[in-house]
This record gives C-alpha cells, structure tokens and sequence, in this order.
C-alpha cells in the first residue's frame, strides 16, 4: 500500500509524450527522487494524456499544480533539487500562455483548458491508468457494483442512458440508449449475444479514443461489463488498432487487474453475474472501423462490410445480436450512471447532449486533445482553446470527420459544433479529429489526399466504391496538374452522387464529402487551378514555377549543387539560372539557398 | 502497394516453426483464430512467407487460399521480409497538412527507393503509414521503435546517417 506523500509529480506517458521522450524523464526523476532519499515523500506517476500535446513532453507537480512543458531528461536533477526539495518553481519551465507572458499555474484557468468540461477524459491526466486501484478510487467500478448489488434492472440502466440523449460518439449519432434497447430485444436462437468496442480508429489525425485508452482503460472495460449486464451479454470483444502499442498493453493489464480483483469473470459481486473481455488486434485496414467490417474482421477473415440489414443488434458477430459502441460512448456511460441522466443532458444542446472529445492537428498552436460542450463554436476552439494558426497565417478551413467529413471554411467559424449543425453545412461530426489549415493549404490538395486515402482503403467489394473513388481520384489529380477542365466538375458531382448513393457501406457512401465540401466553399481555387493553371496556395507542384531573383542570387552555386535535376545554370559570382523544362520543382533549390533569392508562385 | 510473391529464400528455423504450432495449438478450434494467429507467426517470422501460410492453414485446418486473402488483405501483413531498420512516415491528415508528403519524398530521393520497398542491402525499408497518433508533433516518422517529430527536410540526412554506421 502506498504511504502519503508529500509531492506527486505527474508525468504525461500517452503516446504523443511517449515519442518525445517522457518514459526517460520517468526513469530520471525516480533516480533523482532515490538519490535524494525522498521515496517514500514524494511519487512519480505516470499519467494518460493531459491534451495540451503541442508541449510535450508535459509535467505537473502537485500540490502546487505547477505544469511544466516542453521537460527534457535533463530538467530532472533541476526540477527535484529546486522544486521538490527548495520548493522554488521552476520558472523557466513552466507552461506561458500566447502573448501575456504571466505566470500561469493553475491548468484549469488557462485559455487552453478553461472552456473544456472534461467528461470522457475526466481520469486522463489525473489517475495512473496502469494502477486499478486509483480508478477504483475515483468513483471507479462504482456504478457496476451499484447495479449488479442493488440490483438494478437491466431495462432501468437503458432507461438512464436512454435519458441522457446520448448518441454515439463514433461519428454517426445514432441515440446509444435505442441501440441498447434493440439489442437486449433482440432474440438470441442459443441465448448468446456479444458486446463489442469499437477501438479501430482509423481516421487520420484523430487520436481520442487511443488516448482515453491509453489514459483510462478502466472506464471502458466497467462501461463494456454494465452493457453487457443491461442486454444480457457475456462476452466482450475491444477491436483495437494494432498500432497503438501503448493503448493495447495498457487495456491488457486493466483487463489482467480487473480481473485479479473480481471485477471480470465469474460471478461479478457474487452477483451471479459472469462477464469477460478479449482483445482484438486490427491489422491495418481503414474499413474495418466499419461497424459490420469489425465484426467480419473479428471472425478471422477479410475485414469487408456485410449489407445492413440485418444490423448488428439482431445478427452482428457470429451471427449473434451484438451491442457495438465506440470507445468514447463507452467512456461516458459511468459518469451518466454515477451523476444522473439530468446531469448529462444539461450539458450541451437539447438534440446533442454531454460533451465531444476532439483531437486538434495540423495548423493550429496547442496541437492536442480537447473536450467541449456540444454546442460550442469553432471559433471557441480555434481561437480560444487552440491559440489560433501559428505564425500570424489566416486560418482558411477545419475538417472534421476526416475522410468522411468534410470542411468547414473561415466563414462559418461561428458554427456551434454538434451532429444536426456539421451535417447541416455538409460536413460531419465524425469521430472527432479537427483539423486546421491555413492559407498554405491548397483544398484541391486536400481533397485529393482525402480521396489517395480512400482509394487505398476501399475494401474493393462493391463497384461504386472499388471504382468509383479512382476515378473521382484520378479526376482531381488532373485538376492539381493544371489538365482539368470545366466539364470535369460536373463529372465530379454526378460520380459523388453515385458514389453517396449506391456503395454498399459508410466508406463508400462517405468518400465524397471531401470533394463536395471543398467545391462548395472553394469552387474558385479549383476553377483556378483549371482556368488559370495557377494553385492559389502554392501546393500543387505541376503548377509551380521555381525562379531565381537576379538582385539577391550571389551565385554561391549552392543551389546548383542540389538541384537533382541538374536542372540550374550558373557560374561562380554571377545570377544562376533555373531550366523550367528540366525543373521537377522538387523545391530543393528553394530550401537551400541562403540568400532568400529563390521564389515559387 | 507493391506486395508480390518474394524473391527472398525462406529461411525459417525449426525453432520458429515450433513457437508457431505451439500458437496454433493455443487458438485452434477458437472461433477468429486467424487474425491472432497471423499476427504471432509475422512476430515470429518478421513476414508472412508461402511456407508459413501454409504451415497456418494446415494447422488451423483452413483453406490456404482463406489464409493468403486474410494476409493479403490487411497492411500490416507483409509478405516479404522489412528492412533491418524499419521506416515508416506518417501520412495522417495533421502530418499532410504540414509537409510530411515532401519528407516522404526526400526519404525516397535519399535512400534511392520507392515507399513500400527495402534497399538492396536489406539495411533500409521504408513505408508510409496511416495516424500513429503523435499529431501534436508532426510531421512525424518512425524507424523500428525510435520516433522523429516536427521533422524539416535537412534533418533527413543526418537521421538516417545514425543507423548507416
């Protein structure tokens, strides 16, 4: 049993931190902690993600709630010595905020976690995810005793959920309490149904679900047991991306403590109850986060999606009725069960309730994870939360829902975020990656990196897909080389059709959002790409023109040296000279050159 | 993604074939045994040649063609053997959006080969690979477990000279 301490020096161990070194600050600190005898008064935990990942590697010392980042190896020696032992923060590591430069110390007032109501990820950050018992002390494996000894209904814990208006935060919306119903409905021929998690987070750029894993598996492996109990399943499957090291080690051990301490297995708080849990290892297919793909994957064979219906709640895995919710909504279920339905639905807007965890990438200062109510607008997060695009650049568009979403443009900043709204202006809640482009981004480009990725993934087993998204594909890359023509628009919006209409899953139905959406908000820079063979954003290469400016050139010839084209005439001392035939515009010219003499347009 | 037949010689050991039957034996008779059982014998292994393939059908007593569609279908799977140091560069949207594809291409440039294939001395194979999750430090690769964020062009070099030596 631990002792009390007098310190706890939290230290971010998610995998954005784990890249950046965090496991060698772990090991330093606990030397300096040894080597200063203080082991048993002061205690380093290693934590889940704390979503401020553009600081990384990130720590926090209580009870001061000093939070420093950017925390090399190095820092230890200091930060023990000054810090734990003098009690002098160290100034020079702690955490400033944009252009104020005051000393922020206490993390919940920052503009970065101010306006976040923490959820879903209420244990990351907080408790050690690989220590079952400081989950069980924040009110952990709570709720599941309270059913199972009370007990309580399995059609009164569907009713709660019910209540709370909560949909499914995988990127559909579908009313999770209605899924639960159905399932439990559902008549077994043998009795026996499955519950499954849907862990394969596929889209590019989003990362909550790993990070709640990573940071709480707890919650989801308590939320799998109640769900189980409530539709009268005895078997969990979590499908998790094999990609996630950290998650499916983490989520193993909590399935390995769990059951240690009774909370998986044979008769659950004597309750008569059995429950038990199997991990899953995806193997790299984007499709199998498709709701009939996993379970067809689970099954052992190719991941491809089965027509719907029948759904999953009336024949899914094994052809046994099966409850499949994200690992989000699962993250949600306790605290509804421990707070009350009411509670729930007070937050957020009347149509999406509780809050959505959204993973903010690409151009934007606080790169990370954040948890808002629904409702709140993009501006809050961009601006406010996010520190708005570094550099000074404009920002131009968010995406959301990654391949399947679509963008939202400056414009429409003021957009309250939840599932009617996005689906509204064409894009989509999705599983919550966010996006953020500046005015470098070219959209043309985007859409056709959404549309390279769909094609790699397309299972291939209906034509409208398998076909379709390479010529939508093939019909964009014409346009980025400046070959488009007018009449290929319209051939693009005729093939989404068909694709939206016709492809037998969401994959398909989905891949044209992308194009539709950037046509819709950007139709001038694919006409210009077309009219004017110009890329607006300077991205599309075909379509660059790489010169050397005379007044600045020195003639160092560095940059004929690299160019691999051999494609830059010159000699010592006087103005080079870029071929435009022989250019491949690779751009390495531009790079090199320290004279600032070479520009693109 | 170029994923044909090897050219590479099997050269399993008897010691790996045992740690594999000994996988198969754990989960033969268990319904979606093979997704798992592949993943061992890659680990095993490091790919999934013909020989192995069939070792797995047989000892699952499942067509060989079920086991090559499975294998053949997902990514991770490969069917010829990695280099003896792994390259992989994420592609996800927030590594996009901040150069990775140019990061991608100077890896190309560099090592002298496309992106699925290895180098000739077998020292190199490099990938591209959907979100590994690190967003907050794009652009990012990987090569076996070490990680590189926030990469730029010139650190390229330098990088790959740590592991040439």
């Amino acid at each position: 049993m631990d002792t009390m301490v007098r310190s706890h020096i939290m230290v971010c161990a998610g995998t954005g931190c784990s890249s950046s070194n965090s496991p060698a600050i772990i090991r330093a600190l606990e030397q300096q902690i040894t080597a200063h005898q203080l082991e048993g008064e002061v205690k380093v935990v290693q934590t889940g993600c704390f979503g401020l990942c553009a600081m990384g590697p990130v720590v926090l010392i209580y009870p001061e709630g000093a939070f420093y980042t950017h925390v090399t190896p190095a820092d230890a020696p200091e930060i023990v010595e000054e810090h734990i032992i003098k009690g002098r923060i160290v100034q020079r590591l702690l955490h400033r905020e944009g252009s104020q430069k005051n000393t922020v110390t206490s993390l919940s007032d920052t503009r970065f976690y101010k306006p976040q109501v923490r959820i879903a990820l209420r244990n990351c950050g907080v408790i050690d995810p690989e220590n079952i018992e400081e989950y069980i002390a924040n009110d952990g494996y709570a709720a599941l005793g309270r059913i199972l000894t009370a007990p309580i209904a399995p059609q009164e814990v569907i009713d709660t959920i019910k209540a709370s208006g909560l949909r499914g935060r995988g990127g559909a919306g579908f009313s999770t309490g209605t899924k639960w119903q159905f399932t439990k409905d559902a008549v077994s021929e043998d009795g026996i149904k499955y519950v499954a998690c849907n862990a394969d987070e596929g889209d590019p750029g989003a990362f909550m679900d790993r990070s709640i894993l990573e940071g709480d598996p707890h919650s989801v492996l308590e939320a799998m047991a109640i769900a189980g109990y409530a539709v009268g399943a005895h078997i969990g499957y979590i499908y998790v991306r094999a990609e996630y090291p950290i998650a499916v080690s983490r989520l193993q051990t909590a399935i390995d403590q769990a059951h240690s301490y009774g909370l998986l297995g044979t008769n659950i708080f004597d309750s008569g109850f059995d429950f038990d849990i199997e991990l899953r290892l995806g193997a790299g297919a984007f499709v199998c986060g498709e709701e009939t793909a996993l379970m067809t994957s689970i099954e052992g064979h190719r991941g491809e999606p089965r027509p719907r219906p029948p759904f999953p709640a009336v024949k899914g895995l094994f052809r046994r009725p099966t409850l499949l919710n994200n690992v989000e909504t699962y993250a949600n279920i306790t605290w509804i069960l421990n707070h009350g339905a009411q509670a729930f639905a007070a937050i957020g807007t009347p149509a999406s309730t509780g809050t959505k965890v959204f993973a903010l990438g690409g151009k934007i200062a606080n790169t990370g994870l954040v948890e808002i109510p629904m409702g709140t607008t993009l501006r809050t997060i961009i601006e406010e939360i996010g520190g708005g695009c570094p550099g000074g650049k404009a920002f131009k568009a968010a995406q959301t829902g990654g391949p399947s979403g679509g963008c939202i443009p400056a414009s429409l900043i003021d957009t309250p975020i939840d599932y009617d709204s996005l689906t509204a202006i064409g894009s989509m809640m999705g599983s919550g990656g966010l996006i953020v482009m500046d005015e470098d981004n070219c959209m043309v480009d985007i859409a056709k990196f959404f549309l390279e990725f769909i094609v790699d993934e397309s299972c291939g087993k209906c034509t409208p897909c398998r076909i379709g998204t390479k010529r939508l594909y093939e019909l964009l890359t014409k346009i980025t080389e400046g070959k488009g023509t007018m009449e290929d628009l319209d051939t693009i919006e005729e093939l989404c059709h068909h694709l939206k209409t016709s492809s037998l899953c969401a994959l398909g139905q989905s891949a044209p959002n992308p194009v539709l959406s950037t046509l819709r908000y950007f139709r001038e820079e694919y006409v210009a790409h077309i009219v004017e063979h110009r890329c607006p954003a300077g991205v599309c290469k075909r379509l660059l023109r790489f010169e050397i400016d005379p007044v600045k050139c020195r003639g160092c010839t560095l940059c004929i040296r690299n160019c691999p084209a051999d494609a830059i005439a010159g000699t010592p001392k006087s103005p080079h000279i870029i071929d435009q035939e022989k250019c491949v515009k690779c751009g390495a010219c531009m790079d090199n050159c320290r004279f600032d003499a070479i520009c693109k347009h | 993604m170029p994923n044909c037949k090897t050219v590479v010689p099997y050269r399993g050991t008897k010691e790996q074939e045992d740690r594999l039957r000994a996988v198969i034996a754990r989960y033969k008779g268990q319904p979606g045994a093979t997704m798992p059982v592949l993943q061992a014998a890659q680990e095993i292994f490091g790919y999934l040649p013909e020989e192995v393939q069939i070792l797995i059908a047989e000892g699952l007593e499942i067509p060989l063609s079920e086991v090559y569609g499975v294998v053949s279908f997902y990514a991770q799977f490969t069917l010829n053997p990695k280099g003896q140091h792994q390259i992989s560069v994420c592609l996800g949207t927030a590594c996009y959006v901040k150069g990775a594809g140019d990061i991608l291409e100077e890896l190309e440039r560099q090592l002298g080969i496309q992106s699925g294939s290895v180098t000739t001395d077998g020292k190199f194979s490099l990938d591209a690979c959907r979100c590994i999750g690190a967003c907050g430090l794009a652009p990012v690769m990987t090569i076996g477990n070490d990680v590189y964020g926030r990469l730029t062009k010139n650190q390229i070099g330098p990088i790959l000279e740590k592991y040439r030596g």
